[in-house]
């Protein structure tokens, strides 16, 4: 569609830039209570210039966290959300990516009822099935560990779907030229599927990496031993503290700290996560 | 090399289809022969029965001594071209062309020869490090060659391998699987719906119909002495025409018309008569029937006359410099009719 209307250009820009100022304005907001002391935002008016006490707030979190709410250097909750997001998306794309492996090209008995039964699994996402997963992993002591934290996170309808239409989408004709030259199934399923589904992998480890880093409230619920505690959830125990104002500063710096991976994930992946999305190239 | 050996070969799908009957052939070493037929006849299915992609329910398949029914495609030593070439399109072209050597372990020296030698034999050496997506349609036909001609197999199966080129391409093509084929000897199954295809590349025809065969031998056999209506109707263009006669007594005719024929018989029986059989005759010559010329085609050299006989259509081939008239006055030697049985399709002559 091409029109020439400057009024509706102008009327579009507007709609536009409104949308990002909505978007932007809580995130700058943030980045401005991370460089002011702790009482700036107490006093009542609210400060829109940057502050000087970045550097501090910045070392102080890195460094030694808040002692009086429980929360542990910010250092060791980013590294324990990485390991958390990492295992998650990894392991959502293995297994999404030979389910549908085995979806696709196999004829097996119950097909069909797996195919559903991976469907079904959309309806249960994590907060609905929280009590009996919390049971489950409880009686299998995986509490405050890595493995407690990713694995319940891990099982996805989602990704199996994509990597089904995108498998759908390679002409059969590509299976038996490579069943001609010898190639068996696990060896097509590396040397040619795995290839070709390459930028919808990185798409998906995009979308999942930034999923498994926001988990909020399964960490929250699993983690007492504050060596595992996950920077998103410990924002939350940075601002409940009791008797006392929380320390409005030291959060937001958490905050905007704790918004930088995925910034740069999506940053650094974003040539091949547009791609994954749009292309087709079969 | 090795021939190949198909003994009552059938298939039926499960849900009691049966694309393929009673499928009995044996290709001698080093053979071309093409499977030809209109589409849905079951010609691609049984190429993929040959080369493991579909099951073989009945019958059996040899390649070479070997009975080859439950041996997995890699084990078969064939090699197929596809129609959409169903090349990787994430490997080069070389990788293309090595993936399936190096599935079977063959050391690395002796595939980078035998790449080169294909490459060389194609000339496709100048493209071997791009990908399929920057090649065109014919250079992609062409590695899809050299994957076939790399593994050295006992035979070569292709799946309409033309029909995604353009006609003059396809022309040329046409020409150079045929003088590969010689140069290799390598033992072919080409399956195609293109008759004129068929008859170019063949050395020997097998024509099918409905799942079953109707005819085998040689491109000018068929040609010239197809044994049922089918065949008549489906090779030579332009087409046979088939018109409804009548034996009256020993003269053969054509509505009001009595031909010459070389044959006796009664009732009413299919003429089939080629376009180019078809003579001008003076009026009044026995045996010569008069044609109302509905439409012409022009095709440079010749030029297709369709006419009407007796409420019957015909096609009548005339050089291009033969004058036009709205009737026709034809006849055509006694030796070129085919007369067929109307209920069956068999020949009768």
């Amino acid at each position: 569609m091409v029109e020439h209307r400057p009024f509706l250009n102008i009327l579009a820009h507007a709609v536009l830039i409104l949308g990002v100022l909505v978007v932007a304005f809580p995130v700058y907001l943030a980045f401005i209570a991370s460089t002011h002391a702790s009482n700036a935002f107490g006093s009542g008016v609210i400060p829109l210039l940057p502050g000087r006490e970045m550097a501090r707030n910045y070392a102080t979190m890195l460094s030694t966290g808040i002692s009086s709410s429980g929360a542990p250097p910010l250092g060791g909750m980013m590294f324990n959300s990485l390991v958390m997001a990492l295992i998650i998306s990894t392991g959502k794309i293995a297994i999404s990516i030979t389910s549908a492996f085995a979806i696709v090209y196999f004829r097996f008995p119950f097909r069909n009822l797996a195919f559903w039964a991976i469907f079904v699994t959309l309806m249960l996402p994590v907060e609905v099935r929280i009590v009996p997963t919390f049971k489950v992993v409880a009686d299998l002591g995986m509490l405050n560990s890595y493995a407690g934290l990713s694995i319940p996170l891990i099982a996805s309808a989602t990704a199996t779907f994509l990597f089904r239409q995108v498998f759908l989408t390679i002409p059969d004709e590509l299976l038996e030229a490579a069943r001609i030259d010898g190639a068996g199934p696990m060896k097509f399923f590396r040397d040619i599927l795995i290839p070709l589904s390459r930028t919808n992998i990185a798409a998906l480890f995009v979308i999942l990496f930034i999923y498994g880093w926001n988990q909020y409230l399964w960490p929250l619920l699993i983690t007492t031993d504050e060596r595992f505690y996950t920077v998103v959830a410990g924002i939350k125990r940075m601002a409940d503290v009791a008797d006392a104002v929380p320390q409005w500063n030291f959060v937001m710096t958490a905050a905007v700290l704790a918004m930088l991976p995925p910034v740069l994930v999506v940053i650094f992946m974003q040539r091949l996560f547009v791609k994954g999305l749009t292309e087709t190239e079969k | 090399m090795a021939t190949i050996t198909l003994d009552r070969v059938g298939k039926t799908y499960p849900g009691g289809v049966a694309a393929v009957q009673d499928i009995s052939v044996a290709i001698a070493d080093g053979e071309f022969l093409v499977l030809v037929g209109p589409s849905g006849c079951g010609k691609s299915t049984l190429l993929r029965m040959l080369a493991g992609l579909e099951t073989i329910t009945d019958g059996t398949v040899k390649i070479g001594d070997r009975v080859v029914n439950m041996v997995e495609p890699a084990d078969r030593d064939i090699a197929m071209v596809f129609q959409n070439y169903a090349l990787y399109p994430h490997m080069t072209v070389r990788d293309n062309l090595a993936y399936g050597l190096k599935n079977r372990g063959t050391p690395k020296a002796e595939i980078a020869r035998r790449v080169a030698e294909a490459a060389k034999i194609l000339e496709i050496g100048a493209y071997l490090d791009r990908k399929p997506r920057a090649l065109s349609g014919g250079q992609r036909q062409r590695v899809a060659m050299g994957r076939a001609i790399v593994r050295e197999p006992a035979a070569f199966l292709f799946d309409e391998p033309l029909s995604n080129l353009d006609a003059k391409l396809r022309v040329t093509m046409r020409g150079e699987i045929r003088q590969l084929q010689r140069r290799l000897g390598t033992t072919s199954v080409y399956v195609t719906h293109d008759q004129m295809e068929a008859m170019t590349l063949a050395d020997r025809l097998v024509v099918l119909n409905g799942g079953r065969i109707e005819q085998i031998g040689t491109p000018l056999q068929v040609y010239r002495r197809p044994v049922t209506s089918f065949v008549a109707s489906f090779i030579g263009s332009p087409a046979m025409s088939l018109v409804d006669a009548q034996w009256q007594g020993d003269r053969l005719h054509l509505g009001p018309f009595a031909l010459a024929a070389a044959t006796q018989g009664t009732g009413a029986v299919t003429l089939g008569i080629r376009p180019e059989d078809l003579r001008r005759a003076t009026p009044g010559t026995p045996g010569s029937f008069a044609m109302a010329v509905t439409f012409v085609e022009e095709l440079g050299a010749t030029r297709l006359v369709h006419g009407d006989v007796a409420g019957q259509r015909l096609i009548c081939a005339q050089p291009a410099d033969a004058p036009l008239q709205d009737e026709l006055t034809l006849a055509a030697d006694p030796s070129a009719l085919h007369l067929f049985d109307p209920k069956t399709g068999q020949r009768l002559n």
